[in-house]
């Protein structure tokens, strides 16, 4: 139990840039002890905390102005209905879609997914192929698996390198006249590899296909520009980019979404009803039946705001810093494998400890007051790819600092050590 | 505030490191599978249980340090018992493992007792009762895999 603690690297001065001590102000729940240890939060990549701008957004709506949308006369009505449309016109800057229409509210990109795949999914038959990666997320494996039994299309797979890359030459030649969609994930989850998206759209718009980016992961880590990616369909979730939960957005251009039957019905989605013919609302409406998460929509605006006045390029470059770190102390632990070592990476680190199962690393790490996640991440053929029954994973948010990394490369040897 | 080694006693790590009964079981006559889907951990578990008496009982599987050591000693303490008081020792397990106030310190739990510890980690319960909820499956026999969830 005496093993010489390793002294850890100088850590670079970028990383104790002042304004994230500033950027740490602005979520409240920092600021608690776990286990009476300072809190450590890195489970980031499950869900990230909320800065006060998003909590009060949300207050506020309920406090001063809640009334339904779209629907009232009435001046709270009004002002509930300005507030959710102009949301969206900031959803719309954020990811730069050519029109307001195209930003589709939802739950979060598993029912953006879901959306796709029941409405678009329609005009799928047997012998048409769905191409996705080994790499997705179970919400863009499972709704295609749905649609394959429903349409009788068959699911292909691109496989993944051990560094967990996508293999381009499979990818390539996997598509072909018959492939009508391909879901892709811009950031995986389980791996943190990022993905070439625009280049392979570029080679499924090729082949005639429609592409679907998972966008879940990268909104907050990477600028998304959608008309420069080339995507048709691009989803994503406000829980993970410092919004509420319970609120995400499908993007899809807007001729593709005019040509696509609605996905549910019922009030706001329709233009008139009567017994014989019921006729559909414009864009975006169509695909909103019902009362909206009005509040989940206007925090995720106030999420948007908050983003941009701290700089995705900011937040890229400090997180990048300390993945580097994180991922040059890591390899130094012995025993630690690294789940995920693509060229291309951002913010997350997944890894395996030689004779401590990853659970028990979570549950010791939690009680340094270090939260990461530990298990299969909804990512399990990654883990069957790496011969893993599960990862722990840390992954990190604009409010992480150096030292947060080096308490959890404390708490990774304390979990070695506990199992000699 | 719970310790570290309130959890991970030396015990716990040593029969997750060398955990008994590891291993298929020759003339086994009752088997049960058992899944725990939140973390993948699976445990596959095999009795020889003659005149109502279980004669032997091992596992095979992967799980964390708690299903593990939970698994080796829980066949440990199998061996020689009737089927009724394998039963018994459940409730008694699920008890230790969950009530708020812990057991007396009379109840008959030898060895087991040492993962008294995880009844301060709400999450780690389910990694602790496995075994146990295999084992009922086992004894009932009904052929269906056990889920934690
Ligand atoms: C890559 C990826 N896709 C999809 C999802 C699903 O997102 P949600 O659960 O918010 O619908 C997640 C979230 O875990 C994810 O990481």
């Amino acid at each position: 139990m005496n093993a010489v603690v390793k002294q850890e690297a100088v850590r670079p001065d970028t990383l104790s840039a002042p304004e994230v001590a500033r950027w740490r102000q602005d979520f409240p729940i920092l600021q608690q002890t776990v286990h009476g240890k300072p809190l450590v939060y890195l489970d980031n990549a499950a869900t990230t905390q909320k800065p006060l701008a998003v909590i009060e957004a949300e207050a506020r709506y309920y406090r001063e102005y809640n009334a339904n949308v779209h629907r009232g006369v009435h001046t709270l009505s009004q002002r509930a209905t300005d507030a959710f449309e102009a949301a969206r016109d900031t959803v719309r800057r954020f990811i730069n879609a050519a029109r307001r229409e195209e930003i589709v509210f939802v739950r979060g990109t598993t029912e953006a997914i879901n959306l796709v795949a029941t409405s678009f999914g329609q005009r799928l038959r047997r012998g048409d192929e769905i191409l996705i990666t080994e790499m997705e997320h179970h919400s863009n494996i499972v709704p295609w698996q749905l649609l394959c039994e429903r349409s009788g299309a068959t699911l292909r797979v691109a496989p993944i390198d051990d560094a967990g890359e996508l293999r381009l030459d499979e990818f390539a030649r996997l598509l072909g006249p018959a492939t009508r969609l391909v879901a892709v994930t811009q950031l995986s989850n389980a791996l943190g590899t990022v993905n070439p998206v625009r280049q392979l759209i570029e080679l499924a718009h090729a082949a005639g296909a429609v592409v679907l980016v998972d966008g879940a992961q990268a909104v907050a880590h990477l600028p998304v520009d959608v008309q420069a990616l080339g995507s048709d369909f691009y989803a994503f979730s406000g829980h993970k980019l410092y919004g509420p939960t319970g609120i995400g957005v499908l993007y899809g251009k807007a001729a593709l979404l005019e040509s696509m039957p609605p996905y549910q019905g019922g009030g706001d989605m329709i233009r008139q009803v009567t017994f014989t013919r019921t006729t559909y609302n414009d864009l975006p409406y169509k695909f909103e039946a019902g009362t909206p998460n009005i509040a989940g929509v206007i925090g995720l605006g106030a999420a948007i705001d908050y983003v941009n006045t701290v700089g995705l390029p900011a937040i890229a470059a400090h997180e990048q810093a300390l993945l580097d770190y994180a991922t040059a102390e890591a390899a130094q632990i012995p025993g630690l494998r690294l789940i995920g070592t693509a060229r291309d990476k951002a913010s997350i680190l997944a890894f395996t400890l030689e004779g401590v199962h990853p659970h028990d690393v979570g549950t010791i790490l939690d009680l340094e007051g270090v939260a990461v996640r530990a298990g299969h991440h909804c990512a399990m053929p990654v883990m069957a790819h790496f011969g893993v029954p599960a990862t722990a994973r840390a992954s990190f948010a604009l409010y992480n600092t150096a030292e947060d990394v080096a308490t959890l490369l404390r708490a990774i040897r304390k979990a070695r050590e506990v199992f000699g | 505030m719970s310790d570290l080694r309130d959890l991970y006693q030396e015990l716990i790590v040593d029969h997750y490191r060398r955990p008994h009964n590891f291993g298929p079981l020759a003339g086994a006559n009752r088997h049960a599978e058992g899944f725990n889907p939140l973390c993948g951990d699976h445990l596959s578990l095999s009795l020889k249980v003659v005149d109502g008496v279980i004669e032997e009982a091992r596992f095979e599987g992967a799980g964390c340090a708690i299903s593990t050591a939970s698994a080796s000693l829980m066949t440990d303490a199998l061996k020689g018992r009737t089927e009724a008081e394998a039963e018994a020792l459940f409730a008694v397990f699920h008890a230790l493992v969950t009530s708020e106030d812990g057991l007396p310190a009379d109840a008959p739990l030898g060895k087991l007792a040492v993962l008294a510890g995880v009844r301060e980690f709400p999450t780690r319960v389910k990694c602790a009762t496995l075994a146990w909820h295999t084992l009922l499956a086992a004894l009932h026999q009904d052929g269906q895999p056990v889920s934690t969830e």
